[in-house]
């Protein structure tokens, strides 16, 4: 468990990136800070493990207070992924998943060990391993950063836009791989997006960041949902726009669901079992 | 022509190969001085550049001395320093180390400290959030990926200093500038010419073998990026993916 409590954040050159900002984040579940820039939630995501100190307040992992820990030591048990997968270019793959073990003191031969078996949760084929970040591609890189995040084995993954800068079609099969992941592992997932759509398709706990850490919303992706908190929430879920707005049409005796717009978005299947409605 | 060819004819006379006014002897007293000189130079420069370039501070300080200490005319400070020591002649081998030295700077401290700054910030970050100390970052990923810049420095400093080196015959010390220095005032210009050519030939080996090195010891993978990066520059065409929400 992760306890954000009355946390700030100015910075040296005056502006209020976080105003008291507290928060609990559940263990074993992903939480997503979501919200646009200049809403605080890297920062946010950086005071976890020290990148970032607090100007107040103080956060917990487990009713340890961070600030109490030595931060090269915490950051060794804290999985970090950022947007630009952040590899060492002179390292091999195989190398650059095993940077962290190698650190803390593991042999050689068993960090490597170690590391292929990751490439293969990651879903990268171990043809790869002796290959450097600047021969693959960018998903490859970003799977490369989600398996060097795991390989302490840590209980807290800190995901900072993982998948912001890989094209639609791979940010998509990354995003499957990652729930596949974490039903297999379930860590404590931290994860910042400013795409709301990958916040409610990866978040059990959804936050929704306004201008300076201020949280518009906190809650499961269906209660943001169905209850948006106020006009911003609203407007940043998408729902006014209608692209969430879907209503249900029937064509020849069937029925299709259509956006907000009359864009089709999908067919409307009544599960067996119900009696079947009508429009 | 005539010149050059007499010049060739006294570097190839075997007679000029012994003794301590020989082609050896002076050219291992040449290599003697700028070794010693590239060495201190190099435990000064690249220790400060690498400082700089990892903490960011005193920033302002490498466009100043790099340039101030290039103003610098060697053999007007290596008379100054000689008469300022008041040693004389006896022992001329520290002022000119020093004025060396000082020659030597500018490139070192310009090679180390650009290599670490030109090193991803991004990169860096990453490396910090992993855990690893400052030491750590510096060794294991700043001074490997600097490392072409940094050996760029020394093969710059290298050069200068070789060709320089000549200065040390002017206050009574070897080197190939003693065939220069001795034969000026005679106006034995052969033999001026030989000190030229041998000069110009040394600088060339030397720069040739620390082009090998520079081979050796610059990381695969830092190939594979300058590889990679200059396949990109050629070939344009290909746009990079957006990221676009």
């Amino acid at each position: 468990m992760i306890t954000f409590d009355g946390v700030s954040k100015r910075f040296p050159d005056g502006t209020l990136a976080v105003d008291n900002f507290s928060i609990t984040i559940p263990s074993r579940t992903t939480t997503v800070f979501v919200g646009s820039s200049g809403s605080g939630k890297t920062t946010l995501l950086r005071m976890i493990n020290r990148m970032v100190d607090p100007t107040g307040g103080a956060i917990r992992i487990d009713d340890e207070d961070v600030s109490t820990l030595e931060p090269v030591a915490l950051r060794r048990r804290v999985g970090y992924v950022m947007q630009n997968s952040g590899l060492l270019p002179h390292r091999t793959v195989v190398d650059n998943v095993a940077t962290v073990p190698l650190l803390t003191g593991v042999p050689k031969r068993e960090a490597r060990e170690a590391a292929l078996q990751l490439m293969d949760t990651v879903g990268l084929d171990r043809a790869l391993a002796e290959r450097y970040p600047s021969q693959l591609s960018g998903g490859q890189q970003q799977r490369v950063g989600v398996a060097r995040g795991l390989a302490n084995d840590p209980n807290i993954l800190l995901m900072d836009e993982p998948f912001g800068a890989v094209d639609p079609l791979v940010r998509s099969e990354l995003q499957q791989e990652l729930l596949r992941i974490q039903k297999e592992l379930a860590k404590t997932i931290v994860f910042v997006t400013h795409d709301i759509d990958e916040a409610f398709l990866l978040g059990d706990q959804v936050v929704i960041l306004s201008t300076g850490g201020r949280i518009a919303q906190v809650g499961t992706p269906e209660e943001i949902l169905a209850h948006p908190a106020d006009e911003f929430v609203d407007n940043f879920i998408g729902a006014e726009r209608g692209r969430r707005a879907l209503s249900i049409k029937n064509v020849h005796g069937k029925d299709v669901v259509v956006d907000g717009t009359g864009r089709l978005a999908g067919i409307l299947r009544v599960p067996s079992g119900e009696s079947s409605r009508t429009v | 022509m005539n010149l050059f060819a007499d010049a060739i004819g006294w570097i190839l006379d075997p007679s000029h190969w012994t003794g301590p006014d020989g082609i050896p002897n002076r050219i291992l007293e040449h290599l003697g001085y700028t070794t010693i000189t590239v060495l201190i130079a190099t435990a000064i420069a690249v220790t400060l550049g690498l400082y700089i370039g990892h903490t960011g501070r005193l920033r302002g300080l490498v466009v100043g001395v790099t340039g101030a200490l290039r103003a610098l005319p060697t053999l007007g400070l290596l008379v100054y320093l000689a008469v300022l020591f008041g040693l004389g002649i006896r022992f001329a081998l520290l002022p000119t180390i020093i004025v060396l030295v000082v020659l030597a700077i500018p490139p070192l401290l310009a090679g180390a400290y650009s290599g670490v700054q030109s090193v991803d910030g991004r990169t860096v970050d990453a490396a910090r959030s992993m855990g690893m100390t400052e030491w750590q970052i510096l060794w294991k990923v700043e001074v490997p990926l600097a490392l072409p810049l940094i050996i760029g420095g020394i093969r710059s400093a290298v050069l200068q200093v070789v060709a320089t080196a000549t200065v040390a015959a002017y206050i009574s010390l070897g080197g190939l500038g003693r065939y220069i220095i001795d034969a000026l005032p005679v106006r034995d210009y052969t033999k001026v010419l030989v000190g030229a050519l041998l000069v110009t030939i040394l600088a060339l080996v030397l720069d040739g073998i620390l082009i090998f090195c520079q081979r050796l010891t610059i990381p695969a993978g830092v190939r594979a990026i300058q590889i990679s990066s200059r396949e990109r520059s050629t070939s344009r065409s290909t746009p990079a993916v957006s990221s676009a929400a």
